[in-house]
């Protein structure tokens, strides 16, 4: 931490004099004591960063140039750079705004990168939402995969079993989904409250059970697709399927609008409601919620079965709108791992959730489109993802990297992650 | 980049923001020199003249493709990935090989990460210009069909899969065939009276090779009057059988491998991509006493350091469907319909004994031949629930 003289003011005081601080000098400050927003936009700039270099050194041009890099260094410079401009456009065309939709009307529509970013997101909200709330009150819940999956098992057999008019059924078929969800987050909670175990170990053995449970049901006639072998579920009934909200061509279903209502209804739980104050107060500290008189073990039930059902929906919106057509075992879609790198990046804030899912359903729909028209491999993506996470659950690193100051006033994210080990 | 306009102090406490500003301006110095010089060998120009293409956008990449007359057959691939050893290799070699033969044909492949992708990467295929887009696996069935549907201009082929409109090609195959083969083959040459296989997971592409070596050995009893088993497998009871669970994982192949030699049996048939490598390394345990069957492409080629235990490998010649389908579209006539890969046709078949030639005497080779001919002219009829309709 070296002492600056500050450049433009006039007296030669040391920096940390109270009064009288210029702009210049309070955005110094707003950057150097790294509050969250910086230290997310930081972490950001690492992703992009991190990913810049796999894109170099994945680009079979810029390695080439590289063996005679002696000769003709400019070359290598050259081509990185055309491989990192051709990557992190081909993302910006894949999840935002396509220039081509404006010329030619080659099956691109206007919104259609837009709408595929929602259709990403949409899912990993849900999810991270599950994740994030049973974090807040201390809970570290694997377990949305085998809730989702338990989900998709509900609203799947309600949707293609159950005969029902219109609305009633899709209805049906969500609640199906919540409380599938629901129920198989609440067996977690109960052997919590109940028995002590920890929720990580029961969660991850419980997804084993499920993906199995599925993997079975998937060979029963009545929840596989008759008149074939394959271990793919009945396509869920035109009634039973999560309407379009756009119109057929783009992928955006209404399970969008479910993830933001659910989204509201989590902020309104957590910040407004009494139960939510008992949810927060037993993940800060267990001991002092139980002697201020909480009950904490129905508050672990509750909490299960809040993200259970939040899971449940996951469940839902795969297999009653991206999957409506049949599901094999693979409806998860690794799901239930990416909630938590999403409930990490939005520091388990509702709408911190919304932003890091739609922020990560963005770069799914760009990976995509980079994949088909750059050299770059979507594992990048996935590494840009993974290190954006990594910084912000190390926010020391960040500010190791940056030299930056300990923020003042405690942040949320380093509590969350040193919280799960309890 | 929203390090650059923070002011001075930083630049010089934080090496790391000065470092990668530094490079980060000297690739932006860089990027205009070649252009403007036009210095560089010329592999590099031209490198970089198509990454910048692609930068470009679609419509120039794809209309600068048309002006020169090029064919770009793009695929998309299942989960598992480009070497998975199985049907997404086999089918990007085909590929690989159509444009070995004819270089004006340019390739490309995107993976799918999960089943979600399969409709946004045919999507990219098609906005991206492709020529023909080849999807690899049953699965995205559903997906091609609608994304066919909409872009009726467009060509498709779908892989493992039936043609679902006028522009999609349909390659699939009666593996049953070849397995029945490779059935006749493993009765014949048991001397235990035993032969087993066991698959990956209980699914058509599958359980298909299953049924088919489960009806070879049936033949061969009732031809020759013998009691040959099969363990792991009952073509009758499509529900049971033995199963990894998995295509990757060896250990539990070569577990359930050693509890069928433990039973007696002395010939394998894994059915389950990489898993089945479990089995060759149960027969390298076992010295040699048990030898295994390959499935999908020549063993003595992919796992050629197992030669010495492969009788003979149950081929899917998926990469040469996919090479001729690619190679007829490339000369301006997009096949329209079905495949059906057969022992006719050579789409499916046992491929060469290799280390075993001396082993399997004329008269077994001669009798395969005979049978092989019943099945491609119908007098033998293969009765799997999971043969392409």
């Amino acid at each position: 931490m070296t002492v600056e003289t500050a450049p433009a003011s006039a007296s030669p005081a040391p920096a940390d004099q109270p009064p009288r601080r210029g702009l210049g000098r309070r955005l110094l400050d707003g950057y150097l004591y790294a509050g969250p927003v910086t230290l997310t936009v930081l972490a950001f700039v690492c992703g992009a960063v991190v990913g810049a270099v796999m894109m170099v050194v994945a680009d079979p041009a810029t390695r080439s140039a590289l063996g005679y890099f002696l000769a003709a260094p400019g070359d290598t410079f050259s081509n990185g750079w055309h491989a990192i401009s051709a990557g992190y456009s081909a993302l910006f065309r894949g999840a935002l705004f396509n220039t081509d939709s404006l010329y030619s009307n080659g099956g691109a529509p206007i919104f259609g990168p837009i709408a595929n970013t929602l259709a990403y997101a949409t899912p990993l909200i849900l999810g991270g939402l599950a994740v994030g709330v049973a974090f807040r009150a201390g809970l570290f819940n694997i377990g949305v995969q085998g809730q989702l999956i338990m989900g998709a098992i509900c609203a799947g057999l309600v949707g293609f079993d159950v005969d029902l008019p219109p609305v009633i059924h899709l209805v049906a078929a969500l609640l199906a989904g919540i409380a599938g969800g629901a129920g198989w987050g609440g067996l977690t909670g109960w052997l919590k409250a109940r028995t002590g175990a920890h929720e990580v170990i029961t969660t991850i053995m419980l997804n084993y059970v499920a993906l199995y449970f599925l993997n079975y049901l998937l060979n029963v006639s009545g929840f596989q697709k008759p008149k074939t072998n394959e271990a793919v579920s009945k396509p869920v009934s035109g009634d039973a399927r999560l309407p379009h909200l756009f119109g057929a061509n783009l992928p955006v279903h209404l399970d969008l609008l479910i993830a933001l209502g659910a989204a509201a209804g989590v902020w309104w739980l957590l910040t407004r409601s009494t139960l939510g104050f008992s949810l927060r107060a037993i993940g800060a500290n267990q001991n002092a919620a139980r002697t201020a008189g909480m009950n904490v073990e129905r508050g672990y039930l509750v909490v299960m079965l809040i993200s259970g059902a939040l899971a449940g929906l996951v469940g839902c919106s795969q297999a009653l709108g991206a999957r409506a057509g049949g599901f094999d075992n693979s409806v998860d879609a690794n799901l239930g791992f990416d909630a938590i790198t999403v409930a990490l990046l939005g520091q388990a804030s509702p709408w911190g959730t919304v932003l890091a899912g739609l922020f990560f359903g963005a770069l799914n729909a760009g990976r995509v489109v980079m994949n088909a028209s750059t050299s770059t491999p979507s594992d990048v993506v996935n590494v840009m993802e993974a290190v954006i996470v990594l910084f912000i659950a190390a926010p020391a690193l960040v500010r190791s990297i940056f030299r930056l100051r300990q923020a003042r006033g405690g942040s949320r994210v380093s509590a969350l992650a040193k919280g799960w080990n309890g | 980049m929203s390090i650059v306009p923070v002011p001075g102090p930083l630049a010089r406490t934080s090496a790391t923001v000065a470092g990668v500003a530094a490079l980060a301006l000297a690739l932006a110095a860089c990027g205009s020199k070649p252009g403007g010089g036009g210095g560089g060998s010329s592999s590099s120009s031209a490198s970089s003249s198509s990454s910048s293409a692609a930068a470009g956008g679609a419509t120039s990449s794809s209309s600068s493709a048309a002006a020169g007359g090029g064919f770009t057959a793009c695929m998309v691939l299942d989960t598992g990935g480009i070497d998975d050893h199985s049907f997404n290799q086999t089918s990007w070699a085909g590929m690989t090989a159509a444009r070995q033969q004819n270089p004006k044909i340019s390739i490309s492949y995107v993976p799918s990460q999960s089943a979600n992708d399969y409709t946004p990467n045919l999507n990219a295929e098609v906005s991206k210009g492709c020529s023909t887009t080849v999807a690899v696996g049953g699965l995205m069935a559903d997906a091609v069909k609608a994304v066919a549907k909409k872009n009726p201009s467009k060509h498709f082929a779908e892989v493992d899969a039936p043609s679902s409109g006028p522009n999609v090609y349909g390659m699939q195959f009666n593996t049953a065939q070849g397995a029945f083969l490779g059935g006749y083959l493993a009765a014949a040459y048991s001397k235990s009276g035993k032969v087993a296989t066991w698959g990956g997971l209980a699914i058509p592409p599958v359980t298909i090779y299953m049924d088919g070596f489960w009806e070879g050995v049936q033949y061969y009893n009732k031809k020759n009057g013998k009691h040959v088993q099969v363990l792991g497998w009952n073509e009758k009871n499509q529900k049971g059988g033995s199963f990894s669970q998995s295509f990757t994982d060896k250990n539990k192949g070569k577990q359930i491998s050693q509890t069928f030699v433990q039973q007696g049996a002395d010939v394998l048939f894994p059915v389950a991509g990489g898993a089945g490598e479990g089995a060759l390394s149960a027969a390298q345990a076992f010295g040699g006493k048990v030898v295994v069957m390959w499935v999908d492409t020549d063993g003595c080629v992919s796992e050629a350091s197992y030669c010495k235990y492969i009788l003979t490998s149950v081929t899917k010649n998926l990469s040469g469907a996919v090479q001729q389908y690619v190679t007829q579209a490339a000369s301006g006539a997009f096949p329209t319909g079905n495949y059906l890969g057969t022992l006719a046709n050579r789409g499916t078949g046992l491929a060469s004994f290799h280390d075993f030639a001396g082993k399997v005497p004329q008269s077994l080779q001669s009798q395969l031949r005979q049978v092989g001919l019943g099945i491609a002219t119908g007098k033998i009829k293969i009765t799997s629930p999971n043969q392409p309709k």
